[in-house]
């Protein structure tokens, strides 16, 4: 991210403590990560040490810290989910592509992370691949998504 | 700025217009679920067909009804004729309805749903009145009586159905006699634990101090449950409305809601809501001319568990960890800033303008002594109609599962309330009221309202070790009962799924839940160990299979299963093989396959390909290994 992006995001808050959380959820939805630079930023934008930024950013599970992929998996991890077979699609990315919750495959196409509960329980089990909810999933359509050229 | 009278006239008039239009009027779910299943999609294809045919109607994007599995929903109001409601809606069908409806003026009553029964029209062509369907008729919408007919980003629409009505009348009484008759109503904390609303207030607005802050929570950090998202998407002016009507009785000027940034959708309608009340003069300085003057600010927190905890709360609105503190001090009396603070949950809040408007006599005619009142729930899992449902405290749980929810494709196993805090219920509990003492005796909680039902196929090993997975996952780690009592937890059930584990496991786990739920600071850790404690409760024995036998009767723990090729159906048709990612399966075109127990990693694509897929045989099939040690 530039410099002016930065100071585009700033220019909505005033600088105190309470800022810190919002402003990492802006940064995260435009560079799609918290990098290094980003808590440097931040820090000298609130006045906070860069400990204490990483110190509450790495509390929520929705900071990354790592550069997405272009694609987004997101699998849903919510009840629902699990119960209607969530556990099984998360397992099929991770053979498909080879990579780990959290991770980005090499070529930088996909990342693959778990959700916490998107909100569309009756749909269950659902994968998000970037913006798209793709409802009532099961392995070998998951298979095909991935398989298919971005 | 004109009146609020005039203004809410003015809101009346567009409403009435909209209900009385000569041009037809076409409503669309448009909330998380609807836009999931791909509502958006639909509207595209709507403006299109419009288009093509030259045909004129007003589009509208209500929330959520309810109904989610028919998601997309699709609504058409023609003049004069009632709203008729069409399900599970796709371009293509969409299409076909609006080509009939339109042009020819056949509604076609077997893909309808159900009509909505205004303009006076009672019976069309033999389509069931909406709220007459098995899903809706034994609910009572009161929080919800707005979702799904309003648009949500129309403060008109809220106006004309009696909104602000409730806070108009708090802000001519006094803020103790507002305290009063929500005592009067006997309105409990709808977060989970039932806390009496009035009880908390009284404290805070005891308390002096030159601020107080009010704090709507919206965190809904628990995995299932969407019902306080679904309220906002599909109503967000009832929320504010209850946040101004309690900020009032507790004296605080400014209140905050504390919503999971994940919900963008909620996120836009609470700005929008928010921007439109500033212009009709109930939000800033002198409300409605009271000279009540308050402030709201939306913030944004990261989704975490634990933030559902009061204090954990605070912390992450201040831009701190969301760890919690040891209490006393409540929030109450030292919260945000360190001054008085009160954290309500959305639907508690969205019930207020209610209990304003319609006195407390009339709250207290729903539900049942000491629990009156709604309660929202979101019923999902083996369930047939799922969906966000509103029902009478003292509601039988074979109620809400059976005559609401169309009971599960197979035979019923659990219902899990409460979300990974609360407890999971077998069907010996089926026939107990949905009241806050009454789930508690059971060893669950009412929750927020997380309902997910279970069939046969969910194994209850499994289940704990899903919840205590995510528990663990989600104990900030300060306190060590939690932090260490759940790790311990789930390396035990691990134990007991891999079929690993001895006699004495399932003791070690009692006494290892029973402490870290006496021991542990907060909520949180207190209720973690909840699922372990119900399971072994109501399910022992399917634990003892576990250990003893080795057996899974669901199918579930994949160490305890096996894949099974029935030759009598296997047609040898390859599918399996091209999709199995350790080539563990074998075999010839035509001929017999065979799977290498060895290879195998359980993944169930053979399983699912096998079984969907036109050309094959639905030949493979899951069993439990029974080991007997």
């Amino acid at each position: 991210m530039k410099e002016k992006e930065y100071s585009d995001i700033f220019s909505g808050f005033k600088g105190a403590q309470t800022d810190l959380i919002p402003i990492l959820v802006r940064i995260q939805d435009k560079a799609g990560y918290i990098s290094e630079q980003s808590v440097r930023q931040v820090s000298g934008f609130l006045k906070m040490s860069e400990n204490q930024i990483y110190g509450v950013a790495s509390f929520y599970p929705k900071f990354r810290f790592t550069r997405p992929g272009r694609k987004s998996i997101k699998v849903c991890m919510g009840t629902a989910c699990h119960v209607r077979g969530g556990l099984f699609l998360s397992e099929a990315v991770g053979w498909k592509l080879g990579i780990a919750i959290g991770q980005t495959t090499e070529d930088m196409r996909f990342d693959f992370q778990r959700a916490g509960c998107l909100g569309c329980c009756t749909l269950a089990p659902v994968v998000k691949i970037n913006e798209d909810v793709h409802s009532r999933m099961s392995v070998t359509r998951l298979k095909e998504i991935l398989e298919k050229d971005d | 700025m004109i009146s609020f009278e005039k203004r809410k006239q003015q809101a009346q008039k567009r409403w009435d217009e909209l209900k009385a239009t000569d041009i037809p009027v076409i409503y669309f779910g448009a909330a998380t679920c609807g836009q999931s299943a791909g509502a958006m999609k639909v509207i595209e294809a709507v403006k299109q067909i419009l288009k093509e045919n030259k045909l004129q109607a007003k589009i509208v994007k209500v929330g959520c009804i309810g109904p989610c599995y028919m998601e997309p929903l699709m609504d058409i109001q023609m003049p004069g004729h009632p709203r008729i409601s069409y399900a599970n809606v796709t371009p293509d069908s969409a299409r076909r309805i609006i080509e009939s409806y339109f042009i020819k003026g056949n509604p076609l009553p077997e893909m309808a749903v159900g009509h909505f029964g205004e303009n006076g029209h009672e019976v069309t062509d033999g389509i069931p009145r909406f709220f007459e369907t098995p899903m809706l008729k034994p609910q009572v919408r009161l929080v919800l009586r707005n979702c799904g007919f309003i648009d949500p980003e129309n403060i008109d629409h809220y106006l004309a159905n009696e909104g602000y009505v409730g806070l108009s009348e708090a802000l001519k009484k006094t803020p103790e006699e507002v305290i009063a008759i929500v005592a009067e109503a006997g309105l409990r904390g709808r977060g989970g634990a039932g806390f009496p609303t009035h009880k908390k207030w009284e404290i805070c607005r005891s308390v002096k101090a030159d601020q107080k802050y009010m704090i709507c929570n919206v965190s809904e950090g628990d995995p299932g449950a969407f019902m306080n998202r679904a309220l906002i998407e599909g109503d967000p002016h009832c929320v504010l409305e209850g946040l101004i009507i309690a900020s009032y009785a507790i004296g605080a000027s400014h209140g905050y809601i504390y919503i999971n940034s994940d919900y963008l959708l909620a996120i836009a309608r609470l700005k929008k809501a928010a921007e439109d009340m500033r212009q009709c003069g109930l939000l800033g300085k002198n409300i409605l001319g009271s000279g009540f003057d308050f402030e709201l600010t939306i913030k944004e927190g990261a989704g975490a568990f634990v933030c559902g905890e009061e204090t954990a709360l605070i912390g992450s609105v201040e831009g701190r960890r969301g760890m919690p503190r040891s209490r006393p001090p409540f929030p109450a009396v030292e919260g945000l800033f360190g001054k008085p603070t009160i954290i309500n949950n959305v639907e508690t809040l969205g019930t207020l303008p209610n209990i304003l408007r319609n006195g407390a006599a009339w709250y207290k005619q729903y539900g049942v002594k000491g629990n009156y009142g709604t309660k929202t729930f979101s019923l999902v899992g083996s369930v047939r109609r799922g969906g966000l449902i509103e029902v009478p405290l003292g509601t039988k749980l074979r109620q809400i599962i059976f005559d609401i929810g169309g009971g599960s494709w197979k035979p019923f196993k659990a219902v899990q309330t409460g979300g990974p805090s609360g407890g999971c219920l077998s069907d010996e509990y089926l026939d107990i009221p949905v009241e806050y003492e009454s789930m508690q005796a059971a060893g669950s909680i009412m929750g927020s309202g997380g309902m997910i039902v279970m069939d046969e196929d969910t194994c209850v090993v499994d289940l704990a070790l899903y919840f205590l997975n995510f528990t663990q996952k989600e104990s900030c780690g300060k306190c060590s009962p939690c932090r260490v009592g759940t790790w311990h937890m789930v390396t035990i059930l691990e134990k007991i799924a891999k079929g690993d584990s001895e006699a004495e496991d399932l003791t070690k786990l009692q006494t290892l839940a029973e402490t870290a739920a006496r021991a542990s600071l907060c909520g949180l850790g207190q209720s973690a160990p909840n699922p372990v404690l119900t399971t072994l409760r109501h399910f022992r024995n399917e634990y003892l299979a576990h250990v003893q036998d080795k057996h899974c009767q669901a199918a579930v723990c994949r160490d305890l299963v096996e894949y099974v090729i029935d030759p009598e159906k296997c047609n040898g048709c390859q599918r399996c093989l091209d999709i199995c990612p350790t080539q563990a399966i074998s075999g010839a075109r035509s001929e017999l396959h065979r799977i290498d127990e060895l290879r195998c990693i359980k993944c169930k694509a053979c399983y699912e390909v096998c079984r969907y897929d036109p050309l094959a045989g639905n030949a493979i099939s899951i069993k439990s290994k029974r080991r007997v040690s």
